[in-house]
């Protein structure tokens, strides 16, 4: 026997080193945890930073006169005669527009006339002439229209741009974000909410303020529908089945082998499974959002399978037993009792599931999605069938628009990562409601 | 239950791929990266200005837009392929062998590839023995041929700063790479006289020696870069040592990031490569499938309207990208309209 007693009260060296020990893994969970945090904060604000700006959009308020022998030679108002004065007829109208405004509000400068048309927007061109054919009573008279900036004085106003960076700018000069900014003093330039980003097709590289997720959102519903009437049904199918019906035997074992292996390969395969069977054996279309849906349903399918798995074990098996008792069948059982029950947990996994598939670009790559799409896909047409027509999806429109050379797609790019970030937010917030509030614990 | 909702998708699934043989209604492009943004401009005002709806464009390079275009005929396949070298004598057979026989060429302007450096950096003149002294993987030297020793540019040319030499250059995918190897490395290489070198260490075997000159070194100072152009400036942006290979078109993009280094004496502009002073240029293309004329609605439009005056010409749109205007485009109109094939007829 020792002298000293071990009091629990005071700390022997075994003890202290015991809670040196514990207070040093704690340390270490939360610098994990405060790493984690950082980058996530880091990855937010980079991309909130940068791509808040394309939710916002510099427009020019103009009043444009349409002179009939410039319009309309023949003097008939025969629509297929005024469709011949293309776009690049209408851009000295909006240029000449924007030169008496700037003569009206007294503002000298020595920008010339190619200068001048830089500031607008190409699209401009095309939204006046698109308004005239829709109303050619307009001819010969005044129309007021907003028409877009410029990318680059669109920049200015946001920051983007400034006037050093335009003295070395070969598409813009200080001069005109002079101009610009005794404008935009006048109000006739404005920088306002964009709905158009949300809404408008993609746009080529010369006009980066118009482009849009309009076809990309479009395609990426199309195909999430898809995926969600085949993945759902045929997921569920099969592991009810595998869970409820089928034997334990070698077979059933390889089969769950493999599901639990197809979640784990890299969705590129997929793609290229999705190119061979359904483009090149089954004459489906390219870029369209049938064979998108198509080739990430494969892609879900195993982990819809595992998670509707995992929420049928989670039901009790004496819930089975007490259904059988009163003289259900198997079938009344599983399908009044047990799957009631899982729903929560299959529908939480679908949405996971889905949520997953919203994200994916790489299958997209080779079955022609990563493409240049401005026509809206409609979800039937007569040529394509059901969701035929090309379309292009969230992810993708990102990974293109970071390809392009216009600084302006950077923030476009930005903005689109945000708007898929919102929607996988919105998805997994429904899955952890659905989960809270159906959910039932044994 | 989920058994008939089994069948119904699988069903379903069987419909859809039934109903969608019918005629497409869209042109289909796809192809080179680098007339990408060109073909994209123009479907973009070919939908706005015509009846028929906006072509779909994609990209992926020219050997693989080469390889779709070839793989057959209808309406699964694509209606052009945009490429920015010309097609090779195997691709036409790959296509032939897939019953793609009749191809119409169509020359839609010139590129300039240029060299160029953050604006902070130091300015360069180069000539292409510059470029082949600083990326050849080996150098002649008296007893045979050495590991190339130069790592900083001072060491190539004692005109030039000492600035280690770290260069981006386009992946060998990309069509670029092969015009950089022919009129650059290969032209530097006759020049700095390297090349008479290796013909004399070698005996005089001309189509290796060409093999040893294009050779760019693997040590890590050049770097392949197999993404686009925005991954090289990427690259340069966080690496002020870094020089890139560009497209002309790109760099007029990004000037307040970029300048250009001269080659030869030359500053690249559409107007040095439209006069042929500029050495470093070469022609762009797109490929179409004569079979889908008159099949595909709009094809034969979408070509019209891509190399008509107020596209293509010195003051169009694609011009005001970068693009050198061609001065024989209205050779290249007649050809259009006329649908003069590739070999003749």
């Amino acid at each position: 026997m020792t002298t000293t007693a071990n009091s629990l009260l005071v700390r022997d060296d075994r003890t202290k080193r015991r809670n040196a020990a514990e207070l040093r893994f704690r340390a270490y969970g939360l610098g994990a945890i405060g790493i984690a945090a950082l980058a996530l904060v880091l990855l937010l604000s980079s991309v909130l930073s940068s791509g808040v700006g394309a939710f916002s959009q510099t427009f020019i308020t103009l009043e444009t006169s349409l002179p009939e022998a410039k319009l309309n030679k023949s003097g008939l108002r025969d629509p297929a005669v005024m469709a011949k004065v293309s776009t690049f007829g209408y851009a000295p109208l909006l240029r000449d527009a924007l030169l008496t405004r700037i003569a009206e509000l007294g503002i000298t400068t020595s920008l010339s006339d190619k200068n001048v048309d830089a500031m607008i927007s190409k699209e401009a061109a095309a939204s006046l002439r698109d308004h005239v054919l829709a109303n050619p009573d307009l001819i010969g008279g005044k129309v007021t229209m907003d028409v877009l900036a410029d990318g680059r004085i669109d920049g200015y106003f946001k920051g983007r741009v400034t006037m050093e960076s335009a003295a070395r700018d070969g598409n813009t000069s200080p001069e005109a974000l002079r101009v610009a900014q005794r404008l935009a003093d006048a109000g006739v330039i404005e920088t306002r909410f964009n709905w158009r980003f949300l809404t408008a097709p993609d746009a080529s590289d010369q006009r980066p303020e118009a482009a849009g997720l309009g076809v990309a959102i479009l395609g990426s519903l199309y195909m999430m529908l898809v995926v969600l009437v085949l993945a759902l049904p045929i997921g569920v199918a099969a592991s009810i089945y595998l869970e409820e019906f089928a034997p334990r035997n070698r077979l059933s074992d390889l089969i769950e082998v493999n599901i639990s292996n197809l979640a784990a390969v890299p969705s590129i395969v997929f793609g290229i499974l999705g190119l061979a069977i359904f483009i090149n054996f089954s004459g489906l279309r390219q870029s369209s959002p049938l064979v998108g849906g198509l080739v990430l349903t494969l892609m879900t399918l195993p982990t819809i399978i595992i998670s509707t798995r995992a929420a049928l074990k989670s039901v009790p098996p004496s819930i089975r037993d007490a259904a059988l008792a009163v003289g259900a069948s198997k079938m009344q059982s599983v399908f009044h009792h047990v799957l009631p029950l899982a729903a929560p947990g299959i529908l939480t996994g679908t949405i996971i599931g889905l949520a997953q598939a919203l994200g994916e670009t790489a299958p997209l790559l080779l079955i022609g999605m990563v493409a240049f799409v401005r026509e809206y896909p409609a979800a039937y047409s007569h040529e394509a069938g059901l969701f035929g027509e090309a379309a292009t999806a969230l992810p993708v429109q990102v990974f293109n628009w970071t390809q392009r050379a216009d600084p302006g797609f950077a923030e476009r790019a930005s903005g689109a990562i945000i708007v898929l970030l919102v929607f996988l937010a919105v998805m997994n917030t429904v899955a952890i409601l659905l989960r809270r509030h159906f959910e039932r614990r044994w | 239950m989920s058994f008939k909702q089994l069948t119904t998708s699988t069903l379903a699934v069987a419909a859809l791929s039934a109903t969608a043989v019918a005629a497409r209604d869209n042109v289909q492009v796809a192809g080179s990266s680098t007339v990408l943004p060109y073909a994209v401009i123009v479907a973009e005002a070919f939908g706005e200005n015509f009846d028929f709806p906006t072509p779909v464009v994609e990209s992926g390079g020219s050997s693989a837009g080469l390889k779709r275009f070839c793989a057959g005929v209808g309406d699964n396949t694509i209606d052009i392929a945009n490429s920015s070298r010309a097609i090779k004598s195997s691709e036409i057979k790959v296509c032939a062998s897939n019953g793609v026989t009749d191809i119409m060429e169509v020359r839609i302007g010139y590129d300039g590839i240029v060299f160029a450096s953050d604006i902070s950096g130091n300015n360069f003149a180069f000539t292409p023995a510059d470029w082949y002294k600083a990326l050849a993987a080996e150098l002649p030297a008296d007893k045979g041929m050495v590991a190339n020793p130069n790592t900083n540019w001072n060491a190539v040319n004692t005109s030039f700063p000492d600035q280690p030499i770290q260069v981006f250059i386009p992946g060998t995918k990309h069509g670029t790479r092969e015009v950089f190897e022919e009129k650059v490395l290969l032209e530097g290489c006759k020049d700095s006289g390297a090349m008479a070198a290796i013909l004399r260490l070698n005996g005089g075997d001309e189509n290796a020696a060409k093999a040893t000159c294009m050779r760019v070194r693997t040590d890590g100072l050049s770097v392949d870069i197999d993404g686009d152009y925005t991954e090289t400036l990427a690259r340069i942006e966080a690496d002020a040592n870094g020089i890139g290979v560009f497209g002309l078109s790109f760099y007029e993009n990004n000037t307040d990031k970029l300048q250009v280094a001269t080659m030869s004496g030359i500053v690249p502009t559409t107007k040095s490569i439209a006069a042929g002073d500029y050495p470093v240029s070469r022609p762009l293309y797109f490929y179409i499938k004569a079979a889908h004329l008159g099949v595909i609605p709009g094809l034969q439009e979408y070509a019209d309207f891509f190399v008509s005056d107020e596209i293509a010409g010195p003051d169009g749109p694609l011009a005001e990208y970068g693009l050198v205007s061609d001065p024989e485009l209205a050779a290249t109109q007649t050809a259009v309209a006329n649908h003069t094939l590739l070999g003749g007829n």
